[in-house]
C-alpha cells in the first residue's frame, strides 16, 4: 500500500537514474586524477605498508579516499587509526618523532588493540604484500581445473 | 573583433551536436542575426542533409583551405534565411587537411561579416575537435543524460579548460521526463551537480527531430515540437536574453498536481 501511494505521489524509491549518477561519481573521480581504482588500491597498500612498518594500524578502520569539490580540486583524505602505545605490551620500536596528530585522538578502541596481542599479530600478518601473494593464491587455485 | 565564434561539441559521438548546430543556426537567424554554421566534421558531413541544403553544394571547407574556390563561393544560403549560411565539410578528405590555424584564419574572416559563427565539432578528441575549438569564443557542450555521454563530456569539458577555452555551457539534449519522473533517467540537476557547469539548455525528447532530418527541415521551424521550442530558448540565451526553463510536463495530470502539492514541490 505504501508502495503504491508512494508510487502514485511520485516518490519513487531509488531507480537506476540513482546508480547512474553514482557510477558516474566514481568513474569520474579516477578520470580526473588519471589512476584508475585498481591502482588506487595498490597505492593505498603501498602507503599502509610503509605505514605499518613504524606503527601499529587498525587495518579495519583504515580510510584513504579521494575527496572531490569540482573537477579542478581533489585531495586524498586519509585517517589511519594507530595503536598507542603501552608499556606493558609487547613493545614495538616507535619512530622519535613520536605519533601522529591521529594518535592524539585516539579512541579506547585502539587503546585495548594495542593490549590485545592477537590483534595486532594479525594487523602484522595482514600485510598488503601478504594479501597480494594471498590474492595470487587463490587466483592459481581458480585456475586448476 | 566583430562576430562570436561558438563551438558545439561533445566528446561523445550521436548525442544530437549536428541537431543542436542546425537548429541554433535557424533560431539565431530568425532572431535577426546574421549567421554562417560550419561543419567541422570532414569525411562525414551531415550539417547539410539537417538543414536541407545539400544539393547546393559546391565547394567546401576544404577547398576554401586549399584555396581553390574563394570562401563567398563555399557559402550556400539558407533557404528561408538571407542572412543565414552554411560551409559544409568536404566528404572525400580526412581531418587532416584542415589545422587549427586554417579554423582561426576563417573564422577571423567570418567575424567581419556575420554575428554568430557556429562550428559543428566532431565527435572525440582528436583533430577535428582541436580544429573546431581553437577559433571558438564560446563552446556548447552537448550531452544526454547517460552514464557514457556525461563521462566523455567531462573529459572534453577538461581538454577545453585546459586549452583556455572554458568554462563551456552544456546543453542536455534527449532528456526523457517521464523517465526523469520515475527516477530511471539522469535529471538535469543530475548531470549539473556532475559537471559543474552552467546549462543553457534542456532538450527533451522528440519524435519530431526525427521527421525534421527526414524532410531537411530542422525543428525550430517546427511550432508544434517541444525541442524546436527548447532549441529556440538555448538561441535566446545564447544572445544573452534571460529566458526561463521550460516546464517539459506534457499536461500534468491532476495526481502529479497533487502529489507536487504533497511532496511541496
Ligand atoms: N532531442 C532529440 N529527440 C529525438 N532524437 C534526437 C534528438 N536529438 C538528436 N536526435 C537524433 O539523434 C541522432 C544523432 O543526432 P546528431 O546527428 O545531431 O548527433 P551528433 O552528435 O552530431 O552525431 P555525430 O557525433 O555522429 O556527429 C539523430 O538521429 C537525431 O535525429
Ligand atoms: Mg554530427
Amino acid at each position: 500500500m505504501t508502495n503504491l501511494l508512494s508510487r502514485l505521489f511520485g516518490r519513487a524509491k531509488k531507480g537506476s537514474g540513482a546508480t547512474a549518477k553514482d557510477r558516474l561519481r566514481f568513474v569520474l573521480q579516477h578520470d580526473r586524477i588519471n589512476l584508475p581504482p585498481e591502482r588506487m588500491e595498490e597505492m593505498k597498500s603501498e602507503i599502509l605498508a610503509v605505514i605499518v612498518k613504524y606503527l601499529v594500524v587498525d587495518k579495519d578502520r583504515v580510510e584513504i579516499d579521494l575527496e572531490q569539490r569540482d573537477r579542478t580540486h581533489s585531495k586524498l583524505v586519509a585517517e589511519i587509526p594507530v595503536a598507542i602505545h603501552t608499556p606493558s605490551a609487547n613493545s614495538k620500536p616507535v619512530a622519535d618523532s613520536g605519533a601522529p596528530a591521529d594518535a592524539a585522538e585516539s579512541n579506547g578502541a585502539d587503546a585495548e588493540l594495542a593490549d590485545d596481542d592477537s590483534a595486532v599479530e594479525a594487523a602484522k600478518s595482514d600485510s598488503p604484500k601478504d594479501a597480494k601473494e594471498a590474492k595470487a593464491d587463490e587466483d592459481e587455485e581458480d585456475k586448476k581445473p | 573583433m566583430g562576430g562570436k565564434v561558438v563551438t558545439i561539441s561533445s566528446g561523445k559521438g550521436g548525442v544530437g551536436k549536428t541537431t543542436a548546430t542546425a537548429n541554433l543556426g535557424i533560431s539565431l537567424a530568425s532572431l535577426g542575426k546574421k549567421v554562417v554554421v560550419i561543419d567541422a566534421d570532414i569525411g562525414l558531413r551531415n550539417l547539410d542533409v539537417i538543414m536541407g541544403l545539400e544539393n547546393r553544394i559546391v565547394y567546401d571547407l576544404v577547398d576554401v583551405v586549399e584555396g581553390r574556390s574563394k570562401l563567398r563561393q563555399a557559402m550556400i544560403k539558407h533557404k528561408k534565411f538571407d542572412d543565414l549560411f552554411l560551409i559544409p565539410a568536404a566528404q572525400t578528405r580526412d581531418k587532416m587537411a584542415v589545422s587549427p590555424e586554417d579554423m582561426v584564419k576563417l573564422a577571423n574572416e567570418l567575424r567581419e561579416d556575420f554575428d554568430y559563427i557556429l562550428i559543428d565539432s566532431p565527435a572525440g578528441i582528436e583533430r577535428g575537435f582541436r580544429n573546431a575549438l581553437e577559433p571558438a569564443d564560446e563552446v556548447l557542450i552537448v550531452t544526454n543524460p547517460e552514464v557514457s555521454a556525461v563521462r566523455d563530456a567531462d573529459r572534453i569539458i577538461g581538454l577545453i579548460e585546459a586549452a583556455d577555452k572554458g568554462p563551456g555551457k552544456l546543453i542536455i539534449n534527449r532528456l526523457k521526463t517521464e523517465l526523469v519522473k520515475k527516477g530511471e533517467m539522469l535529471s538535469s540537476d543530475d548531470v549539473f551537480d556532475i559537471l559543474g557547469l552552467s546549462i543553457v539548455g534542456i532538450i527533451p525528447e522528440d519524435e519530431l527531430v526525427l521527421s525534421a532530418s527526414n524532410s531537411g527541415i530542422p525543428v525550430t521551424l517546427n511550432m508544434q515540437s517541444k525541442a524546436g521550442m527548447a532549441f529556440n530558448n538555448v538561441a535566446r540565451r545564447v544572445i544573452g536574453e534571460d529566458v526561463p526553463f521550460m516546464n517539459l510536463d506534457e499536461n500534468p495530470g491532476i495526481l502529479q498536481r497533487l502529489a507536487k502539492l504533497l511532496n511541496g514541490r
